[in-house]
């Protein structure tokens, strides 16, 4: 019956006319849908912006630009800064990449290139799961094992051999190290956090190369990393880059795991040993029992800066990636 | 921990309560107070079985339950901070106390027990200034002759989200401490000297247990459950006391209710020489003219049943039951002020 029918529908010549439209009514809808898709998440954004805006305006009427840069937190005097909670959100995230970049690299590198066949799969399914542990997991190990670890060995052995020294000395100095919680584990913990998200995008990406490019330098006779550093980094760079940014975007905004190791405490310290802030910490912290009005307005602006330094962060690392490009002569 | 979750877990409850209120008018919501949670719940379950009423409380925290009320979308609200009587009168609402809990210091120093270290008001209030910052310190071993205090640095806990237990302990801090009156001043969240802040009772707790040479202050139960070494302190009789029930109860009966306009009083630093001085209550919040008559008396019945059977749950879970005088007082205080 079906083969006959389609049958009969070539046969029939008038058919052409009302298949062609039929199809370009599909493709019509077809491209609304996925354009709605792609609207949907300007949509989203643009009214998340716009909502913690608005409900964040009596800070910012109130405090103006000093919201920005003071590290006031008095809820008492009603007094709010959001300096403190901006630094602490940066520093952690970028202790995080500095990290999880080269060890992420490392990780795909090996998985693609050096480990034999047989490891490869067990390894990538275990960054996978790394991946799905949820950050409450990663806050209540970071604070019962590894706090303790930064607090009696780590922070004490910076403070030890690093205050000293010039400009980076500040960065190690402070006098609360000894606890283990702050900046620096912060760092650590989300580091070991977006890892997983990194390496597995990096291993995607790196399998794409294709073995031509890779067998012909190994046949003029490259090294492992010069292959991997001048044929494989350079064709998949975009989508490397990509996956920092997503690493990136997951380090800044994370809340959970963060309040467990950060110290939480609104005082602006140069020091990574010292306890700070970060802003989904702090809002995670102090939302449900914002008791004023422009407590309230002052956390939710808080979320509203949160968008504006992760647009920044995000711009400053698309134009350096145009510089790079330019640079090599795209 | 789960403060977002909770959060739109009690708007659901909330909701739900809403809906399945219209079927059941003996059905009432409440919200608010974290601290009150699990005695409420209690109080509700074996409520439930005797009269079939059923009380939805949602938590969410004080802020969130005096919202709550005020926007009229719950039956009761629950507060550790009590409104004062303007407050209430622009609201049109009525306060009453629910139970009285306490609020204790916790330490973690090497080889001191639970009760052994005794701290006065003024040097809490020092301690967590940053003026006191070594165990050692001089002025900590005057009231401490025979322990060994350690000579290590002082490390600060407090609570980072914004907490009843917080309310109540600054408020005592600045009731002994005018230096900290001028400076931090009391509120459900304030900016400490110094520090770390651990997130909810659980997270003070896991911070003090973590950091050597620790303190923090946390709700009774909890540092029994985990078996933490709480500190005497001295009250305003000048007498150092050990945290129980008894001394909560103590406080809660010294404590002037009498010419408190609805019941607007906290308890912290209460006279009497066995008063525990950071004793807390936990305040309900009910309209005085209610718009459903037959709700407010549910909320009332369901309290009243709560004074008179529910006191041995009450002490099961670390709080204390009102004593009689205040509920005598607060029978009177419905028939004069609740229009039912």
């Amino acid at each position: 019956m079906v083969m006959a029918a389609s049958a009969e529908s070539i046969a029939v010549p008038q058919s052409d006319e009302t298949r062609a439209r039929r199809d370009g009514f599909a493709d019509r809808l077809f491209r609304r849908i996925v354009a709605g898709a792609g609207i949907f998440v300007l949509a989203t954004l643009a009214g998340v912006a716009l909502t913690t805006l608005w409900g964040g305006r009596e800070a910012f009427a109130t405090f103006g630009f000093k919201f920005v840069v003071s590290s006031d937190w008095d809820t008492v005097g009603k007094q709010f800064g959001a300096l403190a909670p901006v630094y602490g959100t940066l520093v952690t995230a970028a202790i995080a990449l500095i990290i999880a970049v080269p060890v992420s690299f490392g990780i795909a590198l090996y998985l693609t290139e050096i480990a034999p066949p047989w490891l490869r799969t067990p390894v990538a399914a275990a960054i996978e799961l790394l991946a799905g542990i949820p950050s409450i997991i990663y806050g209540m190990w970071g604070l019962f094992v590894f706090v303790p670890i930064m607090g009696r060995h780590l922070n004490p052995w910076l403070n030890e051999h690093l205050s000293g020294w010039p400009v980076v000395g500040a960065l190690f100095s402070g006098t609360q190290y000894s606890i283990g919680l702050g900046m620096l584990t912060a760092g650590i913990v989300l580091a070991i956090m977006v890892i997983p998200f990194i390496s597995s995008v990096m291993r995607e990406v790196f399998l794409t190369v294709p073995t031509r490019l890779k067998e012909s330098a190994y046949a003029l006779g490259s090294t492992t990393w010069e292959v991997a550093w001048d044929i494989v980094l350079p064709y998949t760079r975009t989508a490397v880059i990509g996956g920092i940014f997503l690493g990136l975007g997951r380090a800044l905004g994370e809340t959970m795991a963060v309040t467990f190791v950060l110290g939480n405490v609104h005082r602006l310290s140069l020091s990574l040993l010292e306890p700070g802030n970060s802003i989904a910490a702090t809002i995670a912290n102090e939302f449900a029992e914002a008791d004023s009005e422009i407590f309230r307005a002052s956390l939710i602006a808080l979320a509203f800066l949160l968008f504006v330094v992760t647009f920044i962060v995000l711009a400053i690392a698309k134009l350096m990636l145009r510089q790079m490009e330019k640079k090599e002569g795209k | 921990m789960f403060h977002s979750i909770r959060h739109s877990l009690t708007a659901f409850a909330v909701a739900a309560a809403l809906f399945a209120g219209s079927a059941h008018a003996v059905d009432v919501t409440g919200a608010g107070s974290t601290f009150v949670q699990p005695i409420v719940a209690k109080w509700s379950a074996s409520y439930a079985e005797k009269t079939g009423s059923h009380i939805n409380y949602g938590g969410g925290g004080s802020g969130a339950g005096i919202a709550q009320i005020k926007a009229a979308t719950i039956d009761f609200g629950a507060s550790d901070k009590p409104l004062s009587p303007e407050e209430l009168a622009a609201a049109g609402l009525g306060q009453f106390p629910i139970v009285i809990g306490g609020v204790v210091p916790v330490v973690n120093i090497e080889g001191v027990k639970a009760g052994e270290i005794k701290l006065t008001g003024a040097q809490l209030g020092d301690i967590y200034l940053g003026k006191i910052k070594k165990w050692n310190d001089p002025a900590l071993a005057a009231n401490n002759a025979g322990i060994k205090l350690p000579d290590a640095a002082i490390q600060v806990v407090s609570r980072s989200d914004g907490s009843g237990t917080t309310f109540n302990y600054t408020n005592y801090l600045s009731k002994v401490s005018p230096e900290w009156k001028a400076k931090v001043g009391e509120g459900t969240s304030v900016q400490w000297p110094v520090g770390v802040g651990g997130k909810g009772n659980a997270g003070v707790a896991a911070y003090v247990q973590q950091i050597n040479g620790s303190i923090g202050y946390v709700e009774l139960a909890y540092a029994l459950q985990n078996k933490m070494a709480y500190t005497q302190v001295q009250n305003a009789a000048g007498k150092f006391v050990t945290p129980n029930l008894a001394s909560f109860a103590a406080a809660a009966s010294h404590a002037d209710w009498k010419s408190a306009k609805d019941f607007q009083l906290v308890i912290t630093n209460a006279p009497g020489d066995d008063s525990w001085p950071i004793t807390a209550t936990a305040f309900a919040l009910i309209y005085k003219t209610p718009k459903d008559a037959a709700r407010s008396k549910a909320v009332i019945d369901y309290f009243k049943y709560a004074y008179t059977e529910g006191g041995k749950a009450a002490e099961a879970l670390d709080y204390v039951p009102l004593p009689a005088a205040l509920v005598a007082q607060i029978e009177a205080y419905w028939k004069a002020e609740v229009k039912l």
